[in-house]
């Protein structure tokens, strides 16, 4: 009985926790369906009257969406698969190879990543723009096409994989990249997964980059497109919420499919801490 | 045969090294140099020594950004540790849809801050917001939140007959509105750190203690603390540089950016209009040098922190 009562309540504060943190997805929903009258009164209906299907086709006509989404494809799809290869060309060396200055340059690796993004933002700019890349895909996609956590990700997993597998195979006369091809990657889907998933999650959402890089509209991507849409349409919030329903419906549908991924990633290097 | 692995090591390197050096070594190098330039977008440059950082020093609008993200840090941190601590320990019970809440409360970390910002502006929006109806349903008034300029402790000190102002004031209910964002859309991140932390602890500990009579409080206090403290400590040093790093929501939520009255201006929105908007680059880099430091001094801790954990262990 008391055992009971005791897991009733825990369920209650969590549950009440859990509506805490979806009441914003909520709300985000409802109004996006609401006429621009409905959602502004005072206080506010929960559900809205007739579902307005049509808030997302006008927001989507209003700038231009379909070509923020196809930007930031480009620009995710670029730098997942830049990071996968330099990080995996990258990791084998730190974690198979010996040459002189490894450690150093690993250390150095590492130190980079300890900086924040506001302390290079200024001369990157003024890098980009002697390039004569701001504007452009390769200003969105070059700076971030290494991942220095993924390459210490995919190290720690490829020091793992026993030495007799990589003896077998220069008996058998492969070279490091076959090797590389043949053995290392097949045996680390999980890390090569969680590392796109993180790639993806991070560039769908980037925004400061995006919004000091690029400047014309055609280059905007889903994020400083919606921030754009936003100081256009400040007050219209049922377009406002369609258009955040709609940019951020693609990654949560993701989400909800790789969690396990995601959680488990966490659970392992929790342990490893 | 060594040479070739030499030469095979640093040709997997290579485009990772390339790319480190011209886009992030460079420009950190890059940005100490142009600090001690007058650096427009047109114009010769000037080798102008320390006057950026002398500027800086007496920039009443740097100091403000910098009180604003001091306030901003120290709320936003330890409110979500906190809740998040409380929740992890929640969920580290044997109870039936551990995966669904802990699947719920991870969902905003993946969501982003522009939407984020859009819906709560919403939200939180004074005449027409859904928490001011909220808080009306309880009998509490209105609050004006983006619009509202007075500091938190100025409001609660005042009918004390205590007035404070300036740094003192405390972050303004403008200020504080970006904070309740923050802790919301991080908790997901710190609960999942912390639960993987308690799953640490073998379960015949818990049961010992309660065959030995320990109360909630006493496992709390004498088993889990003592394995969760170094997560904390983790959690306090990398949520801090974050929460240091904000931006967006400055810029998608608050009007004017940064205001009312400058008081929602955190440090990196403060270096953005000064490079972006005002194209003072040089002296930018002088506020990024001061980003630098600060967080620099950051990671000395968590590293140091980890060190002793080491010897600990």
């Amino acid at each position: 009985m008391n055992r009971s009562r005791k897991k009733i309540s825990l369920h209650i504060l969590l549950i009440t926790g859990a509506c805490w943190m979806l009441l914003p997805f909520f709300w985000m929903i409802s109004t996006a369906f609401k006429t621009q009258l409905e959602a502004l009164k005072f206080p506010p209906a929960l559900l809205p009257n007739h579902l307005m299907f049509v808030n997302f086709i006008e927001a989507f006509k209003q700038v231009d969406f379909s070509r923020y989404f196809i930007n930031t494809i480009i620009m995710t799809s670029g730098t997942t698969i830049l990071v996968f290869m330099t990080s995996t060309l990258a990791a084998y060396a730190f974690a198979r190879l010996k040459f002189p200055g490894r450690e150093t340059l690993f250390a150095l690796f590492l130190a980079m990543m300890m900086i924040p993004m506001p302390v290079y933002l200024v001369p990157s700019y003024v890098i980009l723009s002697r390039f004569g890349w701001i504007d452009t895909f390769l200003a969105l996609i070059i700076p971030w096409s290494v991942n220095i956590f993924s390459i210490f990700l995919l190290r720690q997993h490829f020091r793992t994989i026993p030495q007799e597998l990589f003896d077998a195979a220069r008996v058998d006369g492969l070279n490091h990249f076959q090797i590389l091809k043949t053995i290392v990657i097949p045996l680390s889907k999980a890390v090569l997964i969680t590392v796109g998933i993180f790639q993806i999650v991070a560039n769908w959402n980037s925004f400061l980059w995006p919004l000091i890089v690029t400047h014309s509209d055609s280059m905007r991507t889903i994020q400083t497109g919606l921030a754009y849409f936003a100081q256009a349409e400040s007050t219209n919030y049922p377009l406002l919420c369609a258009a955040s329903t709609f940019t951020t419906t693609p990654l949560i549908i993701l989400y909800f499919f790789v969690q396990k991924q995601i959680m488990e990633t966490f659970a392992r290097s929790g342990l490893k801490e | 045969m060594r040479k070739k692995n030499n030469r095979i090591g640093y040709l997997f390197l290579l485009p990772a090294l390339l790319v480190i050096a011209v886009f992030r070594l460079y420009p950190i190098l890059q940005a100490i140099r142009m600090s001690f330039y007058k650096w427009g977008l047109a114009g010769p440059l000037k080798f102008i020594w320390f006057k950026n950082f002398a500027r800086l020093f007496i920039d009443p609008e740097f100091y403000q950004s910098l009180g604003n993200t001091f306030w901003y840090v120290a709320f936003v941190v330890p409110l979500t540790i906190l809740i998040s601590v409380f929740f992890a320990n929640l969920l580290n019970q044997k109870i039936s849809g551990r995966g669904i809440y802990r699947t719920l409360y991870y969902l905003p970390v993946v969501t982003s801050i522009v939407a984020i910002s859009v819906v709560w502006k919403w939200i939180l929006n004074p005449d027409r917001g859904i928490l001011n109806a909220m808080l009306n349903l309880v009998g509490i008034a209105s609050v004006k939140w983006f619009n509202d300029a007075r500091g938190i402790f100025e409001i609660f000190l005042a009918p004390l007959g205590i007035h404070v102002s300036g740094f003192m004031a405390g972050p303004s209910i403008a200020l504080f509105s970006l904070i309740l964002m923050a802790v919301w859309h991080n908790i997901g991140y710190c609960i999942i750190i912390a639960l993987a932390g308690l799953q640490n602890v073998p379960r015949q500990y818990y049961e010992a203690a309660r065959i030995d009579g320990a109360n909630g409080w006493h496992i709390f206090r004498h088993i889990t603390m003592p394995v969760i403290s170094p997560i904390i400590f983790y959690l306090l040093v990398t949520q801090s540089i974050i929460a240091f790093n904000t931006f967006t929501p400055v810029y998608v939520m608050t009007q004017p950016p940064g205001g009312p009255l400058n008081t929602t201006n955190l440090v990196v929105f403060y270096l953005y209009e000064q490079s972006f908007k005002l194209w003072n680059l040089g002296y930018a880099n002088a506020i990024a040098f001061v980003i630098f430091i600060i967080i620099f001094l950051l990671t000395q801790f968590q590293k140091r922190f980890i060190e002793q954990r080491v010897y600990y262990e």
